[in-house]
Protein backbone atom coordinates (compact mmCIF):
# COMPACT_ATOMS: atom_id res chain seq x y z
CA UNK A 1 0.00 0.00 0.00
CA UNK A 2 1.07 3.33 -0.74
CA UNK A 3 1.57 5.90 1.76
CA UNK A 4 2.31 9.45 1.68
CA UNK A 5 5.35 10.60 4.49
CA UNK A 6 6.26 13.96 5.55
CA UNK A 7 10.00 14.70 4.00
CA UNK A 8 11.01 18.27 3.88
CA UNK A 9 9.89 20.45 6.14
CA UNK A 10 8.30 23.81 5.12
CA UNK A 11 11.56 26.11 6.19
CA UNK A 12 13.71 24.35 4.41
CA UNK A 13 11.98 23.97 1.38
CA UNK A 14 11.21 27.50 1.39
CA UNK A 15 14.81 28.58 2.12
CA UNK A 16 16.22 26.24 -0.43
CA UNK A 17 13.54 27.54 -3.30
CA UNK A 18 14.25 31.60 -2.34
CA UNK A 19 18.07 30.92 -2.35
CA UNK A 20 18.05 29.00 -5.97
CA UNK A 21 17.01 32.69 -7.79
CA UNK A 22 19.09 34.39 -5.34
CA UNK A 23 22.02 32.96 -5.80
CA UNK A 24 21.47 33.14 -9.27
CA UNK A 25 21.42 37.21 -9.23
CA UNK A 26 24.49 37.00 -7.25
CA UNK A 27 26.66 34.95 -9.66
CA UNK A 28 25.25 37.18 -12.27
CA UNK A 29 26.15 40.47 -10.98
CA UNK A 30 29.47 39.00 -9.88
CA UNK A 31 30.73 38.33 -12.99
CA UNK A 32 29.27 41.83 -14.42
CA UNK A 33 31.75 43.14 -11.71
CA UNK A 34 34.87 40.36 -12.25
CA UNK A 35 34.76 41.18 -15.82
CA UNK A 36 35.80 44.91 -15.04
CA UNK A 37 39.11 43.16 -13.33
CA UNK A 38 39.31 39.66 -14.59
CA UNK A 39 42.70 38.71 -13.92
CA UNK A 40 42.26 35.04 -12.41
CA UNK A 41 43.33 32.18 -14.75
CA UNK A 42 44.46 28.80 -13.96
CA UNK A 43 48.46 27.87 -15.82
CA UNK A 44 51.07 25.24 -15.07
CA UNK A 45 54.53 27.54 -16.01
CA UNK A 46 53.93 29.57 -18.77
CA UNK A 47 51.36 27.56 -19.82
CA UNK A 48 48.17 28.94 -19.84
CA UNK A 49 45.12 26.21 -19.02
CA UNK A 50 42.20 28.46 -18.77
CA UNK A 51 41.56 31.88 -18.88
CA UNK A 52 38.57 33.50 -16.48
CA UNK A 53 36.97 33.80 -18.58
CA UNK A 54 37.71 33.31 -22.44
CA UNK A 55 35.92 36.44 -24.46
CA UNK A 56 33.23 34.38 -26.10
CA UNK A 57 31.69 33.80 -22.32
CA UNK A 58 31.32 37.30 -21.71
CA UNK A 59 29.84 38.11 -25.54
CA UNK A 60 27.29 35.71 -25.12
CA UNK A 61 26.15 36.14 -22.23
CA UNK A 62 26.25 40.05 -22.41
CA UNK A 63 28.81 40.96 -19.51
CA UNK A 64 30.61 43.83 -20.85
CA UNK A 65 30.88 47.40 -19.30
CA UNK A 66 28.22 46.74 -16.93
CA UNK A 67 29.87 46.75 -13.55
CA UNK A 68 27.96 49.68 -11.96
CA UNK A 69 24.63 47.35 -12.98
CA UNK A 70 26.56 44.25 -11.55
CA UNK A 71 27.22 46.25 -8.16
CA UNK A 72 23.58 47.29 -7.90
CA UNK A 73 22.08 43.95 -8.22
CA UNK A 74 25.16 42.47 -5.94
CA UNK A 75 24.52 44.79 -3.19
CA UNK A 76 20.59 44.84 -3.56
CA UNK A 77 20.67 40.82 -3.04
CA UNK A 78 22.97 40.30 -0.56
CA UNK A 79 20.50 40.99 1.41
CA UNK A 80 18.18 38.70 0.33
CA UNK A 81 21.08 35.90 0.53
CA UNK A 82 22.09 36.34 3.71
CA UNK A 83 18.74 36.58 6.00
CA UNK A 84 17.44 33.70 3.42
CA UNK A 85 20.60 31.84 4.81
CA UNK A 86 20.60 32.87 8.22
CA UNK A 87 16.69 31.54 9.05
CA UNK A 88 17.69 28.36 7.36
CA UNK A 89 20.85 28.16 9.96
CA UNK A 90 18.84 28.97 12.84
CA UNK A 91 16.08 27.25 11.58
CA UNK A 92 17.80 23.72 11.31
CA UNK A 93 19.31 24.25 14.61
CA UNK A 94 16.28 25.28 16.44
CA UNK A 95 14.16 22.10 14.89
CA UNK A 96 16.28 19.81 15.21
CA UNK A 97 16.92 19.57 11.62
CA UNK A 98 21.27 19.85 12.13
CA UNK A 99 20.78 15.88 13.04
CA UNK A 100 20.04 14.65 9.63
CA UNK A 101 22.64 17.30 7.62
CA UNK A 102 25.13 17.19 10.07
CA UNK A 103 28.04 14.79 8.92
CA UNK A 104 28.97 12.36 11.59
CA UNK A 105 31.64 9.63 12.02
CA UNK A 106 29.82 7.06 9.78
CA UNK A 107 29.32 9.45 6.88
CA UNK A 108 32.62 9.48 5.88
CA UNK A 109 32.73 6.34 4.47
CA UNK A 110 29.23 6.24 3.78
CA UNK A 111 29.83 9.38 1.20
CA UNK A 112 32.73 6.82 -0.07
CA UNK A 113 30.34 4.39 -0.92
CA UNK A 114 27.96 6.30 -2.56
CA UNK A 115 30.29 7.80 -4.55
CA UNK A 116 31.35 4.33 -6.08
CA UNK A 117 27.81 3.41 -6.15
CA UNK A 118 27.32 7.02 -8.49
CA UNK A 119 30.18 6.03 -10.50
CA UNK A 120 28.85 2.98 -10.98
CA UNK A 121 31.75 1.19 -9.53
CA UNK A 122 29.92 -0.53 -6.47
CA UNK A 123 26.51 -2.08 -7.05
CA UNK A 124 26.21 -1.92 -3.32
CA UNK A 125 22.25 -0.41 -2.63
CA UNK A 126 22.35 3.18 -0.85
CA UNK A 127 21.41 3.87 2.93
CA UNK A 128 17.74 4.60 2.99
CA UNK A 129 17.21 7.39 4.95
CA UNK A 130 16.96 11.41 4.14
CA UNK A 131 20.58 12.16 3.81
CA UNK A 132 23.11 9.92 2.84
CA UNK A 133 26.76 10.10 4.02
CA UNK A 134 27.50 12.46 0.70
CA UNK A 135 24.26 14.43 1.06
CA UNK A 136 25.54 15.25 4.83
CA UNK A 137 28.97 16.56 3.78
CA UNK A 138 27.57 18.31 0.73
CA UNK A 139 24.76 20.12 1.98
CA UNK A 140 27.09 20.79 5.10
CA UNK A 141 29.80 22.16 3.25
CA UNK A 142 27.57 24.43 1.28
CA UNK A 143 26.85 26.30 4.21
CA UNK A 144 29.98 26.65 5.72
CA UNK A 145 31.12 28.03 1.93
CA UNK A 146 27.62 30.58 1.98
CA UNK A 147 29.17 31.70 5.21
CA UNK A 148 32.65 32.47 4.02
CA UNK A 149 30.93 34.05 0.78
CA UNK A 150 29.63 36.58 3.17
CA UNK A 151 32.58 36.93 5.37
CA UNK A 152 34.80 37.39 1.71
CA UNK A 153 31.98 39.37 0.44
CA UNK A 154 32.23 41.75 3.27
CA UNK A 155 36.15 42.38 3.41
CA UNK A 156 35.82 43.35 -0.08
CA UNK A 157 32.92 45.22 0.33
CA UNK A 158 34.10 47.80 2.98
CA UNK A 159 37.83 46.38 3.56
CA UNK A 160 38.20 49.73 5.98
CA UNK A 161 35.15 49.80 8.46
CA UNK A 162 35.61 45.66 8.71
CA UNK A 163 39.15 45.71 7.96
CA UNK A 164 39.59 42.32 10.88
CA UNK A 165 37.84 40.93 8.93
CA UNK A 166 39.95 41.29 5.65
CA UNK A 167 42.86 41.06 7.86
CA UNK A 168 41.69 37.12 8.99
CA UNK A 169 40.84 36.41 4.92
CA UNK A 170 44.79 37.02 4.54
CA UNK A 171 44.05 40.94 2.67
CA UNK A 172 41.93 42.17 0.01
CA UNK A 173 43.25 40.41 -2.64
CA UNK A 174 43.25 37.42 -1.16
CA UNK A 175 39.30 37.74 -0.03
CA UNK A 176 38.52 38.57 -3.18
CA UNK A 177 40.40 35.03 -4.75
CA UNK A 178 38.49 33.36 -1.91
CA UNK A 179 35.01 34.99 -3.28
CA UNK A 180 35.70 34.16 -6.35
CA UNK A 181 36.85 30.53 -6.05
CA UNK A 182 33.57 29.77 -3.78
CA UNK A 183 31.46 31.24 -6.71
CA UNK A 184 32.89 28.64 -9.01
CA UNK A 185 32.49 26.44 -6.00
CA UNK A 186 28.52 26.98 -6.32
CA UNK A 187 28.30 26.56 -10.19
CA UNK A 188 30.05 22.71 -9.59
CA UNK A 189 27.86 22.17 -6.88
CA UNK A 190 25.09 23.01 -8.62
CA UNK A 191 25.63 21.02 -11.84
CA UNK A 192 26.79 17.70 -9.76
CA UNK A 193 23.32 18.65 -7.55
CA UNK A 194 21.26 18.80 -11.03
CA UNK A 195 22.31 15.53 -11.96
CA UNK A 196 22.11 13.85 -8.68
CA UNK A 197 18.39 15.01 -8.86
CA UNK A 198 17.44 13.35 -12.29
CA UNK A 199 19.18 10.35 -11.09
CA UNK A 200 17.23 10.34 -8.34
CA UNK A 201 14.01 10.57 -9.69
CA UNK A 202 9.97 12.21 -9.70
CA UNK A 203 9.31 11.24 -6.21
CA UNK A 204 12.66 13.27 -4.48
CA UNK A 205 12.35 15.94 -6.80
CA UNK A 206 8.33 16.28 -5.92
CA UNK A 207 9.46 15.81 -1.95
CA UNK A 208 11.49 19.13 -2.61
CA UNK A 209 8.40 21.00 -3.26
CA UNK A 210 5.75 19.56 -1.44
CA UNK A 211 7.05 18.03 1.36
CA UNK A 212 6.40 14.74 1.16
CA UNK A 213 7.32 11.56 -0.28
CA UNK A 214 4.97 8.64 -1.68
CA UNK A 215 6.15 5.45 -0.29
CA UNK A 216 5.29 2.23 -1.72
CA UNK A 217 4.72 -1.37 -0.30
CA UNK A 218 8.53 -2.22 -1.61
CA UNK A 219 10.05 0.58 0.79
CA UNK A 220 7.89 -0.30 3.34
CA UNK A 221 9.12 -3.54 3.80
CA UNK A 222 12.65 -2.16 3.70
CA UNK A 223 12.24 0.44 6.41
CA UNK A 224 10.15 -2.02 8.49
CA UNK A 225 13.06 -4.27 8.25
CA UNK A 226 16.40 -2.46 7.93
CA UNK A 227 18.48 -4.97 9.63
CA UNK A 228 17.00 -7.87 6.79
CA UNK A 229 19.97 -8.59 4.24
CA UNK A 230 18.67 -7.72 0.56
CA UNK A 231 18.81 -11.27 -0.39
CA UNK A 232 15.75 -11.43 1.87
CA UNK A 233 13.77 -9.28 0.44
CA UNK A 234 14.20 -9.95 -2.85
CA UNK A 235 12.35 -12.86 -1.73
CA UNK A 236 9.37 -10.94 -0.31
CA UNK A 237 9.44 -8.61 -3.38
CA UNK A 238 8.80 -12.08 -5.50
CA UNK A 239 6.28 -12.68 -3.40
CA UNK A 240 4.23 -9.64 -3.50
CA UNK A 241 4.50 -9.29 -7.60
CA UNK A 242 0.88 -8.60 -7.81
CA UNK A 243 1.18 -5.68 -5.56
CA UNK A 244 4.33 -4.45 -7.63
CA UNK A 245 2.05 -4.22 -10.80
CA UNK A 246 -0.31 -1.73 -9.45
CA UNK A 247 2.58 0.40 -8.63
CA UNK A 248 3.42 2.79 -11.54
CA UNK A 249 7.23 2.24 -12.93
CA UNK A 250 8.35 5.56 -11.32
CA UNK A 251 7.85 3.96 -8.06
CA UNK A 252 9.57 0.98 -8.94
CA UNK A 253 12.60 3.06 -9.87
CA UNK A 254 12.88 5.09 -6.53
CA UNK A 255 13.29 1.98 -4.84
CA UNK A 256 16.61 2.06 -6.13
CA UNK A 257 16.70 5.88 -6.35
CA UNK A 258 19.99 7.63 -4.68
CA UNK A 259 17.32 10.16 -2.63
CA UNK A 260 19.42 13.30 -3.51
CA UNK B 1 -8.98 -7.65 -3.79
CA UNK B 2 -11.18 -5.23 -5.55
CA UNK B 3 -11.57 -3.11 -2.08
CA UNK B 4 -7.44 -2.38 -2.17
CA UNK B 5 -7.61 -1.64 -5.40
CA UNK B 6 -10.10 1.34 -5.08
CA UNK B 7 -8.12 2.00 -2.39
CA UNK B 8 -4.98 2.47 -4.27
CA UNK B 9 -7.09 4.17 -6.54
CA UNK B 10 -8.08 7.05 -3.94
CA UNK B 11 -4.80 7.28 -2.67
CA UNK B 12 -3.30 8.14 -6.47
CA UNK B 13 -5.85 10.74 -6.60
CA UNK B 14 -4.88 11.85 -3.40
CA UNK B 15 -1.39 12.12 -4.41
CA UNK B 16 -2.22 14.06 -7.81
CA UNK B 17 -4.91 16.75 -5.77
CA UNK B 18 -1.91 16.93 -3.26
CA UNK B 19 0.55 17.33 -6.09
CA UNK B 20 -1.03 19.78 -7.82
CA UNK B 21 -1.58 22.42 -4.91
CA UNK B 22 1.44 22.04 -3.77
CA UNK B 23 2.96 22.85 -7.55
CA UNK B 24 0.42 25.25 -7.98
CA UNK B 25 2.20 27.47 -5.23
CA UNK B 26 5.10 26.76 -6.44
CA UNK B 27 4.87 28.22 -9.74
CA UNK B 28 2.83 31.35 -8.08
CA UNK B 29 5.96 31.93 -6.67
CA UNK B 30 7.92 31.20 -9.24
CA UNK B 31 5.71 34.33 -11.23
CA UNK B 32 6.14 36.69 -7.96
CA UNK B 33 9.73 36.05 -8.82
CA UNK B 34 9.59 36.71 -12.30
CA UNK B 35 7.23 39.71 -11.71
CA UNK B 36 9.86 41.25 -9.24
CA UNK B 37 12.61 40.86 -11.60
CA UNK B 38 10.75 42.40 -13.90
CA UNK B 39 9.30 45.06 -12.19
CA UNK B 40 13.16 46.15 -11.36
CA UNK B 41 13.83 45.69 -14.94
CA UNK B 42 11.16 47.77 -16.33
CA UNK B 43 11.81 50.60 -13.49
CA UNK B 44 12.28 53.71 -14.16
CA UNK B 45 16.24 54.92 -13.41
CA UNK B 46 17.30 57.29 -10.91
CA UNK B 47 20.92 58.74 -11.59
CA UNK B 48 21.57 55.64 -13.75
CA UNK B 49 20.40 53.34 -12.20
CA UNK B 50 17.27 51.31 -11.56
CA UNK B 51 15.29 53.05 -9.19
CA UNK B 52 14.23 49.92 -6.59
CA UNK B 53 18.31 48.98 -6.62
CA UNK B 54 19.36 52.89 -5.99
CA UNK B 55 16.71 52.86 -2.92
CA UNK B 56 18.77 50.02 -1.51
CA UNK B 57 21.96 51.61 -2.97
CA UNK B 58 20.66 54.28 -0.71
CA UNK B 59 19.60 52.61 2.28
CA UNK B 60 23.03 50.83 2.22
CA UNK B 61 25.01 53.58 2.58
CA UNK B 62 23.00 54.58 5.73
CA UNK B 63 23.67 51.02 7.60
CA UNK B 64 27.66 51.87 6.08
CA UNK B 65 27.39 55.19 8.01
CA UNK B 66 26.39 53.86 10.94
CA UNK B 67 29.38 51.45 11.03
CA UNK B 68 31.57 54.80 10.48
CA UNK B 69 34.28 55.80 12.97
CA UNK B 70 36.48 58.03 12.34
CA UNK B 71 39.19 56.62 14.25
CA UNK B 72 39.27 53.58 11.45
CA UNK B 73 42.43 54.16 9.95
CA UNK B 74 43.21 52.67 6.27
CA UNK B 75 46.15 49.78 6.81
CA UNK B 76 49.45 51.81 6.34
CA UNK B 77 52.10 50.36 4.76
CA UNK B 78 56.61 51.59 4.56
CA UNK B 79 57.33 53.98 1.71
CA UNK B 80 59.69 51.07 0.42
CA UNK B 81 56.84 48.78 -0.54
CA UNK B 82 54.82 51.47 -2.90
CA UNK B 83 54.60 50.59 -6.30
CA UNK B 84 57.25 52.15 -8.47
CA UNK B 85 55.09 52.30 -11.83
CA UNK B 86 51.69 53.42 -10.38
CA UNK B 87 48.60 52.62 -12.09
CA UNK B 88 46.78 55.51 -13.78
CA UNK B 89 43.41 54.72 -14.93
CA UNK B 90 41.06 57.45 -15.64
CA UNK B 91 41.45 60.56 -17.49
CA UNK B 92 38.39 62.68 -17.50
CA UNK B 93 39.05 65.87 -16.66
CA UNK B 94 42.55 66.55 -17.73
CA UNK B 95 41.86 69.06 -20.56
CA UNK B 96 42.81 72.49 -19.20
CA UNK B 97 46.11 74.10 -18.19
CA UNK B 98 47.95 72.33 -15.48
CA UNK B 99 51.07 75.00 -15.52
CA UNK B 100 51.05 76.11 -12.14
CA UNK B 101 52.26 79.08 -13.36
CA UNK B 102 48.59 79.72 -14.40
CA UNK B 103 46.36 77.04 -12.48
CA UNK B 104 45.03 78.14 -9.31
CA UNK B 105 42.63 76.68 -6.79
CA UNK B 106 39.42 77.50 -6.06
CA UNK B 107 37.71 77.39 -3.20
CA UNK B 108 34.19 78.62 -3.16
CA UNK B 109 33.10 79.34 0.55
CA UNK B 110 29.68 81.94 1.30
CA UNK B 111 29.43 82.61 5.06
CA UNK B 112 28.13 85.02 7.31
CA UNK B 113 32.03 86.18 7.76
CA UNK B 114 32.28 86.37 3.88
CA UNK B 115 28.79 86.85 2.64
CA UNK B 116 28.11 86.86 -1.43
CA UNK B 117 29.97 84.83 -3.79
CA UNK B 118 32.83 84.55 -1.97
CA UNK B 119 36.18 82.70 -3.96
CA UNK B 120 39.25 81.80 -1.95
CA UNK B 121 41.63 81.96 -4.86
CA UNK B 122 44.89 80.10 -3.68
CA UNK B 123 48.29 78.62 -5.47
CA UNK B 124 50.31 75.93 -5.49
CA UNK B 125 52.60 77.27 -2.61
CA UNK B 126 50.15 78.14 -0.51
CA UNK B 127 49.18 74.62 -0.40
CA UNK B 128 52.81 73.45 -0.09
CA UNK B 129 53.27 76.03 3.39
CA UNK B 130 50.90 73.35 4.95
CA UNK B 131 52.41 70.85 7.07
CA UNK B 132 53.49 67.79 4.69
CA UNK B 133 51.45 64.21 5.25
CA UNK B 134 52.73 60.95 3.41
CA UNK B 135 50.76 57.77 3.41
CA UNK B 136 51.60 54.29 1.72
CA UNK B 137 48.21 52.93 1.43
CA UNK B 138 46.49 49.94 -0.98
CA UNK B 139 45.14 52.26 -3.40
CA UNK B 140 41.13 50.57 -4.32
CA UNK B 141 39.41 51.00 -7.76
CA UNK B 142 35.92 50.56 -8.26
CA UNK B 143 37.06 47.46 -10.73
CA UNK B 144 38.64 45.49 -8.62
CA UNK B 145 42.62 46.11 -8.72
CA UNK B 146 44.71 47.38 -5.67
CA UNK B 147 48.22 48.92 -5.59
CA UNK B 148 49.85 50.08 -2.42
CA UNK B 149 51.30 53.68 -3.73
CA UNK B 150 52.79 56.25 -1.95
CA UNK B 151 51.81 60.08 -1.84
CA UNK B 152 52.52 63.10 -0.25
CA UNK B 153 50.43 66.10 0.74
CA UNK B 154 48.53 68.12 2.97
CA UNK B 155 45.61 67.09 5.17
CA UNK B 156 42.57 68.36 3.74
CA UNK B 157 41.85 68.75 7.50
CA UNK B 158 44.68 70.96 7.81
CA UNK B 159 43.56 72.76 4.59
CA UNK B 160 40.40 74.08 5.90
CA UNK B 161 42.04 74.82 9.11
CA UNK B 162 44.48 77.20 8.05
CA UNK B 163 41.94 78.69 5.75
CA UNK B 164 38.51 78.75 7.84
CA UNK B 165 36.84 76.48 5.09
CA UNK B 166 33.61 74.15 5.49
CA UNK B 167 31.98 75.88 8.40
CA UNK B 168 28.82 77.82 8.24
CA UNK B 169 30.24 80.21 10.66
CA UNK B 170 33.27 80.87 8.39
CA UNK B 171 35.09 80.05 11.98
CA UNK B 172 37.64 77.04 11.68
CA UNK B 173 36.22 73.95 11.35
CA UNK B 174 36.01 71.89 14.94
CA UNK B 175 35.68 68.11 14.58
CA UNK B 176 34.28 68.87 18.16
CA UNK B 177 31.26 70.42 16.73
CA UNK B 178 30.01 68.73 13.81
CA UNK B 179 27.02 71.10 13.52
CA UNK B 180 29.09 74.30 11.91
CA UNK B 181 30.49 71.83 9.23
CA UNK B 182 29.26 71.67 6.20
CA UNK B 183 28.28 67.87 4.99
CA UNK B 184 29.57 67.67 1.57
CA UNK B 185 32.61 68.65 -0.29
CA UNK B 186 32.44 69.06 -3.85
CA UNK B 187 35.38 68.83 -5.94
CA UNK B 188 35.73 69.47 -9.67
CA UNK B 189 38.41 69.73 -12.52
CA UNK B 190 39.10 72.97 -13.85
CA UNK B 191 37.33 71.89 -17.11
CA UNK B 192 34.69 70.90 -15.05
CA UNK B 193 34.42 67.39 -17.00
CA UNK B 194 34.87 65.50 -14.09
CA UNK B 195 33.21 66.24 -9.93
CA UNK B 196 33.16 64.15 -6.97
CA UNK B 197 30.89 64.52 -4.04
CA UNK B 198 31.95 63.22 -0.57
CA UNK B 199 30.62 63.61 2.68
CA UNK B 200 32.38 65.92 5.06
CA UNK B 201 33.17 62.79 7.60
CA UNK B 202 35.26 61.53 5.45
CA UNK B 203 37.15 64.23 3.86
CA UNK B 204 38.21 65.43 7.26
CA UNK B 205 39.48 62.23 8.23
CA UNK B 206 43.06 62.16 9.16
CA UNK B 207 44.22 60.32 5.92
CA UNK B 208 42.99 62.46 3.67
CA UNK B 209 45.08 64.29 1.36
CA UNK B 210 45.32 67.10 -1.05
CA UNK B 211 48.67 65.45 -2.58
CA UNK B 212 50.75 66.62 -4.67
CA UNK B 213 53.33 64.16 -4.31
CA UNK B 214 54.07 60.70 -5.30
CA UNK B 215 56.85 58.31 -4.56
CA UNK B 216 58.33 61.58 -3.26
CA UNK B 217 58.38 63.32 -6.37
CA UNK B 218 56.16 65.72 -7.99
CA UNK B 219 53.09 64.48 -9.31
CA UNK B 220 53.24 63.60 -12.69
CA UNK B 221 50.55 64.96 -15.15
CA UNK B 222 48.72 61.63 -15.50
CA UNK B 223 48.35 61.25 -11.52
CA UNK B 224 46.81 64.95 -11.13
CA UNK B 225 49.39 67.36 -11.42
CA UNK B 226 49.53 70.02 -9.68
CA UNK B 227 47.02 68.67 -7.14
CA UNK B 228 44.86 65.42 -6.71
CA UNK B 229 42.61 64.21 -3.74
CA UNK B 230 43.45 60.82 -1.96
CA UNK B 231 41.07 59.89 -0.19
CA UNK B 232 42.22 56.18 1.41
CA UNK B 233 38.61 55.55 2.46
CA UNK B 234 37.13 55.76 -0.96
CA UNK B 235 37.29 54.26 -3.97
CA UNK B 236 39.35 55.62 -6.77
CA UNK B 237 36.90 56.92 -8.48
CA UNK B 238 36.92 59.64 -5.31
CA UNK B 239 39.99 60.74 -5.70
CA UNK B 240 39.94 62.93 -8.53
CA UNK B 241 43.01 64.40 -9.92
CA UNK B 242 43.26 68.04 -11.14
CA UNK B 243 41.70 69.81 -8.55
CA UNK B 244 40.13 72.74 -9.73
CA UNK B 245 37.07 74.03 -7.93
CA UNK B 246 36.02 72.78 -4.33
CA UNK B 247 32.75 73.65 -2.65
CA UNK B 248 31.07 73.52 0.43
CA UNK B 249 27.47 71.96 0.93
CA UNK B 250 24.64 70.87 2.84
CA UNK B 251 23.32 68.60 -0.16
CA UNK B 252 24.53 66.07 -2.21
CA UNK B 253 26.75 67.91 -4.49
CA UNK B 254 26.52 66.29 -7.95
CA UNK B 255 28.80 63.30 -8.47
CA UNK B 256 30.23 61.99 -11.96
CA UNK B 257 30.03 58.39 -11.25
CA UNK B 258 26.73 58.49 -9.16
CA UNK B 259 25.27 60.07 -12.60
CA UNK B 260 25.99 56.93 -14.03
CA UNK B 261 24.83 54.41 -11.90
CA UNK B 262 27.36 53.75 -8.88
CA UNK B 263 26.47 54.28 -5.11
CA UNK B 264 26.83 57.79 -3.89
CA UNK B 265 29.45 57.01 -0.83
CA UNK B 266 31.80 54.36 -2.94
CA UNK B 267 33.19 53.90 0.61
CA UNK B 268 35.52 51.17 1.61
Amino acid sequence: MKKIIPKHPFVIRWTHWVNFPVLAVMIWSGLLIYWANDIYKISLGDFLVFKFFPDPVYKSLNVEHRLSEGMAYHFTFMWLFMLNGLFYILYTIFSGEWRYLLPNKKSFKEAWQVLLHDLFISRKPLPEKKFNGAQQIAYTAIIIMGIFSVLSGIAIYKPVQWQTVTFLLGGYESARIIHFILTIGYVLFFLVHIMQVIRAGWNNFRAMVTGWEVVGSLKQLAVESPQESKPFQKEKITESKTEIEKITPENIADENSTEQ
Amino acid sequence: MKEKLTEEQLMNKKIRKKSLISFGVFFLLISVAIGVWMWVRNSEKSDGQYKPLRTVLNTNEKVNNFFFSENDLVKTYSKSEGAKNVRANGYYGNKGSHDTSVWRLRVLHSNPKNPGDSVLILCLNDILQIPKQEECFNFKCVEGWSQISFWGGCRFFDFISKYNLGTHSGNAPDKNNPEDLYKYVSLETPDGAYYVGIDMKSMIHSQTLLAYEMNEKQLPDNQGYPLRLIIPLKYGIKNLKWIGTIRFSDTRPKDYWFERGYDYDAAL
